[in-house]
């Protein structure tokens, strides 16, 4: 990240600290999207079991928000909400951590992934145990926390049905909501015989049979469970209370059995009252599961006396979250609540899957809140992983204008790359010609238009074999949007002629490709 | 610098340039519902969205409240290929109303700081609730002393819960205004369950497989 005198984007005095570090955590892919694009888009068994599940939690969300009649003002306090909540952090935070020290919990603050990992170990050491039991969070996958337990010599168990698959199968998430969505019961079936020991050898593929056979394996290791680790989806500044949702009753077993509880949450997760969970109570489990509430939801408050972990604690990370709050556009990420609608309604999503993405942010969402943690620099193809279609800000619970943060991210990393003054290379070269396709508002439209009959035609039945237009042009020669009028390398010479072209260096060195490589 | 100043102070760089305003947060959503706690059409809506999420409910009486706890427990237990003791095991927080439990022949092992191993030898739990809402088919333990701590509605397959009927709302908002954020709180709907095999809804994973509701009119 550069500095730009006068420019429109603002970045923080420190980035090298702002943003997310390099080498820990999973934030970055080893490829960029364009490439593992067009990999995914050669699976077609991964392209049925993703626009398999993706359609059916479409027509549930559908049914299940359709049944609120005041599902706009929802939408609109959620949104007011999460904007207030921002403006008010710093004192915020204060609040919280004041409440939960009251309450008899203890809170660390993390600037990073590194110290945040470096923080849970030391937790987990003081216990003596070398397990600790999870509940999926996001945050922890983030920052790779299971890789740096597992360096301390610690087992870290995931306890989601999902993430179990996913560990199980020593794989990736893929969807935020549901990590194995690339999976199908067949896979899955595999996946337990082989991994699970003392596994019932006449195994079926029936989900009932499977999710059996997980309660078996699992069982055993929560009723002796001694550390808890857990995200939090919403934290209460006002009383100090955390909350987790979840379906299977996991999360009830890590929060509730283990002696020593540690809570890792980033520091864009607080409401500002008890009040406000009402509100996304009823927006969360409708947009996620597609249910008018999730099986579970847990709140706690410090430690509650003969009642659960008696060890509380609780880890506030920034991890490129204030270099995200820094832009003033692209600081609507934050509000996010993990719901994962926008990924399912994306049509570069279904044809993709999540691996692509590069990041445990997949989807929309990922696109936009990936290059902010990271700094854009080293996830600049995610801006342009869109068509710009908008269906993801129509489902958003929380109103979290995706589009806009997209076209803002893609000018803010153009202006970066000039700052620098360095000439793109190929890689973005290709990216920057599918957005010289958007920038022209004509163009974009038709390529808007043309991208909803390309998911009509899709229709769930997974057949086409690439991205959207405009974004085709990365992955398919027949999709091709109609030739610019002008060529890419013409626009760039009339548009940066302020340039000195001779001052321009090429760099092509992979830590230029846009990716980091880890 | 610590961590924690550190963080605070990106925190205030970052808002520094442009102050966002705090706007207030506007509340035009529903508040409360159309119907007072306990109506009846809010108790018939209560059971649709329990039932719809595969929970089994009952109404009753406080003349018959035990004889409904009493089968809920047989019926709940009575599952194909689950074991379960003779008679069967019931945990109960030390506050339950013992008159409940009069017309049940399982055994009634009053929680006195069972370990977890005691629990899991456990078919069942019974429990009361503090507040039900309607329009999720949603009921809320908060540690009260016929509730009882967290893990013993946790361990056991089994869950009856008795829900008064005046303890039933009908929205979200009212469920909330009535719950003391200061206790443990467990929000349940439905038995545990899971999607996450091609998104097929299955009941019953990690906490109680088979959750019974007992609705105690008056
Ligand atoms: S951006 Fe909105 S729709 Fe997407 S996961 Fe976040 S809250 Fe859900």
């Amino acid at each position: 990240m550069v500095m730009i005198e006068g420019g429109p984007f603002r970045h923080d005095a420190d980035p090298n600290t702002a943003t997310a570090p390099r080498g820990v955590g999973h934030l970055r892919g080893d490829v960029a999207f364009p490439t593992a694009a067009r990999a995914a888009l050669t699976d077609s068994q991964l392209r049925r079991n993703i626009g398999k599940a993706t359609g059916t939690i479409r027509a549930k969300r559908a049914d299940v928000v359709a049944e609120v009649a005041d599902w706009e003002q929802l939408r609109e306090a959620g949104r007011a909400c999460k904007a207030a909540t921002m403006a008010r952090l710093p004192e915020l935070l204060v609040q919280l951590e004041e409440r939960v020290v009251a309450a008899g919990g203890t809170v660390h603050w993390a600037r990073d992934a590194v110290e945040a990992n470096a923080i849970v170990v030391d937790l987990v050491r003081a216990t003596g145990s070398d397990e600790v039991v999870k509940v999926k969070s996001m945050a922890t996958q983030e920052i790779g926390l299971n890789e740096a337990l597992a360096e301390a010599g610690i087992a870290a168990l995931e306890t989601d049905l999902a993430e179990l698959i996913v560990q199980l199968g020593d794989d990736t998430p893929s969807h935020i909501l549901v990590p194995a969505i690339h999976r199908n019961r067949a896979e899955i079936r595999e996946i337990f015989l082989r991994e699970m020991p003392g596994v019932d050898p006449e195994l079926t593929d029936e989900p009932r049979r499977l999710a059996m056979a997980a309660r078996t394996h699992l069982r055993r290791r929560f009723l002796s469970a001694r550390v808890g680790v857990s995200g939090a989806n919403f934290a209460v500044a006002e009383t100090g209370t955390l909350s987790v949702v979840e379906s299977e009753g996991n999360g009830r077993m890590c929060l509730t059995l283990p002696d020593t509880l540690i809570t890792v949450m980033g520091i864009e997760k607080i409401v500002p009252t008890w009040r406000d969970l009402e509100v996304f109570l009823q927006l969360l489990p409708r947009s996620s599961t597609g249910e008018r509430m999730n099986p579970y939801t847990s709140m706690w408050t410090g430690v509650h006396p003969g009642d659960g972990p008696q060890d509380v604690h609780l880890v506030l990370l920034d991890n490129g979250r204030t270099a995200t709050l820094a832009d003033e556009v692209g600081r609507q990420a934050l509000a996010c609540i993990r719901c994962s609608a926008c990924l399912n309604v994306c049509p570069v999503y279904e044809r993709t899957g999540g691996h692509a993405y590069g990041s445990v942010y997949p989807g929309p969402i990922g696109a936009i809140l990936s290059p902010q943690l990271t700094g854009i620099a080293d996830n600049a193809s995610l801006p342009f992983a869109s068509s710009l279609c908008g269906a993801c800000y129509d489902v958003c619970p929380v109103k979290i204008n995706i589009p806009e943060v997209l076209v803002h991210l893609r000018a803010r990393h153009v202006e970066e790359r000039r700052a620098s003054r360095t000439v793109p290379n190929a890689e973005e070269l290709s990216m920057a010609a599918v957005g010289w396709v958007m920038a022209e508002p004509r163009r974009y439209a038709a390529a808007q238009r043309a991208a909803r009959a390309g998911r009509m035609l899709a229709g769930g039945r997974g057949r086409i074999r690439s991205l959207p237009p405009p974004l085709s042009a990365w992955t398919a020669s027949r999709d091709l949007p109609a030739p610019p009028t002008e060529t890419f390398r013409d626009w760039w010479a009339r548009t940066h002629a302020d340039d000195d072209r001779s001052d321009h260096t090429s760099r092509a060195s992979s830590s230029d490709s846009g990716r980091h490589t880890s | 610098m610590s961590a924690r100043d550190d963080v605070l102070a990106r925190v205030r760089r970052a808002l520094a340039t442009d102050e966002p305003s705090i706007g207030d947060v506007p509340r035009t959503y529903r508040q409360r519902g159309d119907r007072p706690p306990g109506d009846p059409a809010l108790i018939d809506l209560f059971v649709e969205r329990l039932t719809d999420y595969r929970a089994h409910a009952r109404r009753t009486t406080t003349d018959d409240v035990a004889g409904h706890v009493a089968r809920a427990i047989s019926e709940g237990l009575d599952q194909p290929g689950r074991d379960r003791h003779a008679p069967p095991r019931i945990v109960v927080p030390s506050g339950l109303p013992t008159n409940w439990l009069s017309a049940t022949d399982a055994d009634v092992i009053p929680d006195a700081g069972l370990t977890v191993d005691e629990l899991d030898a456990c078919d069942g739990v019974v429990t009361a609730a503090s507040v039900a809402i309607a329009e999720t088919g949603t009921i809320v333990l908060d540690g009260e002393s016929d509730q009882g701590r967290r893990a013993i509605s946790l361990v056991p397959d089994l869950h009856v819960c008795v829900v008064r009927t005046d303890q039933i709302v009908e929205t979200v908002p009212e469920g909330v205004a009535r719950l003391d954020p200061g206790r443990p709180l467990t929000w349940i709907s439905g038995p545990s369950a899971t999607s996450d095999i091609e998104l097929d809804r299955v009941e019953g994973v990690h906490g109680p497989r088979t959750l019974h509701v007992v609705l105690l009119d008056g």
